[in-house]
């Protein structure tokens, strides 16, 4: 450092303080987040001082209230016009309130509600000692195996953590499709992300598979967060601010010079596409697209299945968003450089997860597989890069989250002494056993593999239009392609339910309470009403499809 | 006002949902719902009928649009109703004959376990009919046309225990594909002509088309109108579906679906105007259809059989009409609308008869039933002085009508269809003649049923006769009614248009000829069947006789040319199937299937080998993308 460094840095000491502007922040406009984050609080509260037998209940009723609040808030902001005229960038450029943050906000509240009664539920396992008990470890901390995990289900605890640690992972994902610089992107990235992976390891049965689960995407997520932090640091160095937009006028050249100590810097084409490239690849970990997602089946086979459901749903959603708002309003001058390179990672994450599936024998490994190849899916309507494209991703993510719950849910009714049945074949003959559980997973996966009527081809149809407008016509052959091999595995469990002989040691479909009833019931209605009559929710997504820059 | 006309529709959609989703609990009040909500959609039919009686002539069409059902550039497709003349009268047919008969079936069904399905399966025909006369476009007319088809098999083999009921509701079924097939191929004609399938640009665009293009569309619907109509060659499933329970068979099988067929030719008139050949096509098709179900009536013993033949028969005289063009279409509609009354009329008196008689079926073991069920006696006997054209009736009227019509065409033609129309009434008096005596006069011919129980007839319940009465008098009103002052002819003329063509003869002479006709037809069945004790068991016949008792042979002709020709041709599509076109689909799906194989190995659960699988992507998107920039 040389001593004109020095020097400059004791002078800025010097300066007075009344150059620090003072943070204008609109509450209001980020009521939604700060609603839940502060619900988390409650929780954490409620954990430490309210008795064990309620916690459960306040811990239940705080969340859903704070979800319903939340939802509301976001209700409110867009018929506000949050989401079309009034749209701006809040919290001191931080935070965009316009209509994809407002409509991602709103599908990732309500899929975090359905995911709530999908936590909330605690009548499927039989009762332990006199308990209920619900899907997750008596006591997290416990070896598996040991007396001390003897003991805690003995005395009948529950993590009840678990909703705390649903909200701030909600919170977290909230603010990541509406970041609107890279270090808000990057904080909301860890604040949802950190979360899950504990909630991965909370399994109650099979813990030590959990906990592997848990402990493979902490590693795989802190190695993919590495990434994307240096990638922050390239795209700096390149444009000497983290503000969305400001790079986006250095990119297409309208400023060139902010700070003069990155001179050197400044500018330099190599920083951007690596740094680009670096922060994108952090984003497709999340999106689990291919070659990114080796973690997936193995962190949806070992996590609770709620946390599954939850997890497979809303992240998509929060990452999505993220990734469309990267693309979008950071990175529109160099298009050119990332449509081919998307082109390829959707080509083979979309190929990749339908092919790969075809030999599942496991149900919650096949719908890994499966969300991998929505992922490409939901990739191809990104690259289309007009406003349809961006309309035609919100539609799908809304139709996908809630099969996904649903789909999830249903999984965790079917089973035996093991606790849930998720071998392929134990599924044989299911449809004579139980043919309303059946016929519901059959319209989830009938909306997987995008059969008109369901919300899965409405979306499907959406998406490969916006990209065959924007020119992708060979991306929609092999999209149409791989769902056509995707169909296959889907038929193909809904022939093993309904066509073959159930066996006679076969699982047991467990009735549940009308938390995880309401879960499924939400998915099969808003598959059916967004299959048939999805003219007004496609619009509600057209509306809310422009970016605030 | 448009409004109230989905309504027409949600109402028994929402008692078929209710009915079929409800459970158990709806067992003991489920067919008072059904028959609430049926009579819930008359009375909105019944306003919207005053309001279009309250408009001027040219106003009386409501269109209302619900939603965009399919919007693509280039395809659209909309969810709208059309309310005009013609849909009216069909909405107030099918809902008023409807109710009529949930009410009739209350009493009719009232033993049976599954009674609260079976309403709402009623109600769902209902809904499906009405959207199929409310729809503004061929699209959703298709769908409704599908629903009938649905509910239709769902009835005909509503006592599925029975093997013959499931047999004869697969073959309803399949039948009805064939037709469904011509329909599907005459929206996608016109779709390719005209750009779109909304009946008003298309109907009124029909003469831009080439005269080819309009035949081929005209004959795909005349396809589809012999199959749900049972017109000839696609008439063999009307008679199996006597299967299904009497007030079904009354519904479905006689006043409202069989003549949906009618209500396709005469909606799309504009198109058959415009295709002569098509015409004639369907003028044939109406002929032959009404001599073969008339001869196929004489010879059956089993009275809802004879009367579906009979059905046939008269569905034949209005497809031979609707055939002629703007001379006969409103009396197609007119003869529709008073053979839905007479002949739902003698449906439900044949139920209440079977009621009374153990469920026996062949009126060879009837007779002399008139003094134990006089309301079903009179009643049914309206319906038969209705059918055969006895003057004053409501059958006299309306196909005396068709019959000038027929004449009217003119030319050879006119003189061959006419005579052909003639001579079907005079054996409608005969078979009709055949069926009152059988029944209801001469010796008692009753036997014990298979449990040796001895039949005790007796009058049906009120809930079951109000019905029949009701019937009764619309038989024997609503023709004249209707024909007086030309009242049906000024209200639908809008819609249909109307020509008085030239006949040779006058009114008066086919009058007296049709009188003549139906003198010999009594006359006959009188010597035969009143004169004379009816034998218990039938006797041998001629060999017309023998042939018309099996259906003039239709199953048998249809066995062999159909069946064996179909079979032959599945052997050579599987030999080809499994050797060519297995071949390559098995190549396929096991090349991705090992493919599928290997990848998976790449998954071995190691987070190392992940990350470093993360690694070389990162690696790789870096690359490409500056890659990209570099080409």
């Amino acid at each position: 450092m040389s001593t004109a460094a020095v020097h400059s840095l004791w002078t800025t000491a010097a300066e007075p303080i009344s150059k620090i502007p003072t943070p204008k922040i609109e509450y209001g406009q980020l009521s939604p987040t700060l609603i839940v984050v502060g619900a988390a609080i409650v929780g954490v509260l409620v954990e430490a001082f309210v008795p064990r037998k309620s916690r459960y209940y306040a811990q239940v009723f705080v969340s859903a209230v704070a979800l319903c609040a939340a939802f509301a808030a976001v209700v409110a902001l867009a018929a506000d016009g949050y989401g079309t005229t009034k749209a701006h960038i809040a919290a001191m450029g931080a935070i965009a309130v316009d209509g994809p943050s407002l409509f991602l906000q709103g599908t990732i509240l309500l899929a975090g509600l359905v995911g709530l009664f999908t936590f909330a539920e605690r009548r499927l396992d039989p009762e332990a000692h006199g308990n209920r008990v619900d899907s997750f470890a008596a006591q997290a901390a416990s070896v598996p195996g040991s007396d001390s995990e003897q003991a805690a289900v003995k005395a009948g605890f529950t993590t009840t953590e678990v909703f705390p640690l649903l909200l701030f992972a909600i919170a977290g994902m909230l603010v990541f499709p509406s970041a609107n610089d890279l270090l808000t992107l990057f904080v909301a990235l860890e604040v949802f992300s950190l979360p899950l992976y504990l909630l991965c390891a909370l399994a109650r049965r099979k813990r030590l598979m959990s906990q592997e689960a848990a402990v493979k995407y902490f590693l795989l997520g802190a190695f993919a967060s590495a990434f994307t932090l240096f990638g922050i640091a390239l795209l700096y160095g390149y444009a000497g601010s983290v503000s969305y937009a400001t790079i986006a006028q250095v990119v297409d050249g309208s400023v060139t010079s902010v700070d003069p100590a990155l001179a050197n810097t400044m500018g330099n084409d190599a920083l951007l596409l690596i740094g680009a490239a670096m922060v994108v690849m952090g984003l497709l970990f999340k999106v689990g697209a291919v070659p990114f997602h080796m973690w997936t089946p193995d962190v949806y086979q070992g996590a609770p299945t709620p946390v599954t459901g939850f997890m497979a749903a809303a992240t998509k959603v929060a990452a999505f968003g993220a990734l469309l708002r990267l693309l979008y309003v950071v990175l529109p001058g160099m298009r050119w450089d990332w449509r081919p390179v998307m082109w390829g990672v959707a080509i083979i994450t979309m190929l990749g997860g339908a092919i790969v599936a075809i030999t599942q024998t496991d149900i919650k490994r096949l719908l890994a597989y499966s969300s991998i190849a929505h992922a490409g899916f939901i990739l191809a309507g990104v690259i289309a890069t007009s406003k349809d494209g961006v309309s035609s991703v919100l539609f799908y993510l809304a139709a996908y989250s809630f099969v996904t719950i649903g789909a999830f849910a249903v999984v965790t009714l079917v089973r035996d002494a093991g606790g849930e049945a998720t071998h392929l074949s134990k599924w044989a003959g299911l449809g004579r056993r139980s043919p309303l559980v059946a016929a519901v997973f059959a319209v989830f996966l009938l909306a997987f593999a995008g059969i008109p009527l369901t919300s899965g081809f409405a979306g499907k149809f959406a998406v490969f239009k916006a990209a065959a407008e924007g020119g992708a016509v060979p991306l929609v052959v092999i999209g149409v392609i791989s769902s056509a091999i995707a169909a296959f595995f889907y038929i193909r469990v809904i022939v093993l339910m309904f066509f073959s002989e159930p066996k006679p040691e076969g699982p047991t479909v467990a009735v549940p309470s009308p938390f995880t009833m309401a879960a499924i019931g939400v998915g099969v209605a808003v598959t059916l009403v967004l299959g048939v009559a999805p003219q007004y929710f496609l619009n509600l997504a057209s509306q809310a499809g422009v970016f605030v820059r | 006002m448009e409004n109230l006309i989905a309504l027409l529709i949600a109402a028994p959609l929402l008692g078929a949902a209710v009915l079929l989703v409800g459970g158990r609990r709806l067992d003991a009040v489920g067919q008072w719902i059904g028959t609430l909500l049926s009579t819930t959609s008359f009375v909105f039919g019944v306003i919207l009928f005053v309001d279009l009686l309250g408009r001027n002539t040219d106003d009386r069409t409501l269109i209302q649009h619900l939603y965009t059902w399919v919007p693509v550039a280039g395809f659209q497709a909309d969810v709208t109703f059309r309310l005009d003349q013609l849909s009216m009268t069909f909405v107030l047919l099918i809902t008023g004959v409807g109710s009529l008969i949930h009410l009739y079936s209350v009493g009719y069904m009232e033993h049976d376990e599954r009674r609260r399905r079976f309403f709402g399966y009623l109600n769902l025909f209902l809904a499906a009919m009405l959207l199929l006369v409310l729809a503004d476009n061929y699209l959703l007319l298709y769908v409704g046309w599908e629903g009938v088809g649905l509910a239709s098999y769902l009835l005909i083999g509503f006592w599925q225990h029975k093997p013959s009921a499931a047999t004869a509701a697969k073959k309803a079924f399949l039948v009805n594909r064939v037709g469904d097939m011509g329909l599907s191929i005459a929206i996608m004609l016109m779709f390719t002509t005209f750009g779109t399938f909304a009946f008003g640009p298309v109907l009124s665009h029909a003469t831009d088309a080439s005269e080819g293009r309009l035949t081929a569309i005209g004959l795909m619907l005349l396809l589809a109108a012999c199959g749900k109509s049972a017109q000839v060659p696609l008439q063999s499933w009307l008679g199996d579906a006597m299967e299904g329970p009497t007030p079904v068979s009354a519904l479905i099988h006689a006043a409202t679906m069989v003549t949906a067929g009618v209500y396709l030719i005469v909606r799309s008139g504009a198109i058959f105007n415009a295709a002569p050949d098509a015409q004639l096509v369907v003028t044939v098709v109406g002929a032959v259809t009404l001599l073969f179900g008339a001869i196929v009536g004489c010879a059956k013993d089993d009275i809802k059989k004879a009367l579906a033949g009979s059905t046939m028969s008269q569905i034949g005289y209005m497809v031979l009409a609707a055939g002629l063009g703007p001379i006969g279409y409103v009396f197609a509609i007119m003869h529709l609308v008073t053979h839905g009354f007479f002949k739902a009329g003698l449906f439900l008196g044949a139920g209440s008869v079977m009621h009374g008689m153990n469920d026996e079926v062949d009126m060879r073991r009837y007779g002399g039933l008139r003094k134990y069920m006089p309301v079903t006696f009179i009643t049914f006997g309206l319906g038969y002085l209705a059918i055969i054209g006895f003057p004053g009736l409501s059958g006299f009227f309306s196909k005396d009508k068709i019959i000038e019509a027929a004449f009217a065409k003119g030319g050879t033609e006119g003189w061959i269809l006419g005579t052909c129309a003639l001579v079907g009434a005079a054996i409608t008096a005969f078979y009709m003649t055949r069926v009152m005596l059988m029944t209801f006069f001469g010796e008692k011919r009753w036997q014990p049923d298979e449990h040796g129980h001895e039949p005790h007839p007796h009058e049906s319940p009120k809930v079951m006769t109000i019905p029949m009465i009701v019937l009764a008098v619309g038989s024997v009103f609503a023709g004249g009614f209707f024909s007086i002052g030309d009242r049906f002819l000024h209200w639908l003329e809008p819609i249909t248009g109307h020509s008085e063509g030239d006949s040779p003869i006058s009114a008066g002479v086919v009058t007296g000829a049709t009188m003549v006709c139906l003198i010999i037809g009594v006359g006959i069945a009188y010597l035969q069947y009143g004169r004379r004790p009816v034998p218990a068991v039938a006797p041998r016949g001629s060999l017309l006789t023998r042939a018309a008792r099996r259906d003039l042979l239709q199953d048998d002709f249809n066995h062999v040319v159909l069946v064996r020709g179909g079979e032959h041709l599945t052997r050579s599509l599987v030999y080809v199937d499994h050797t060519l076109v297995d071949g390559v689909v098995n190549g396929t799906a096991a090349g991705f299937g090992g493919l599928s194989g290997r990848l998976r190995k790449l998954q071995n659960g190691y987070a190392r080998s992940y990350a470093v699988s993360m690694f070389g992507g990162a690696a790789l998107l870096v690359a490409a993308t500056l890659l990209m920039r570099a080409v």
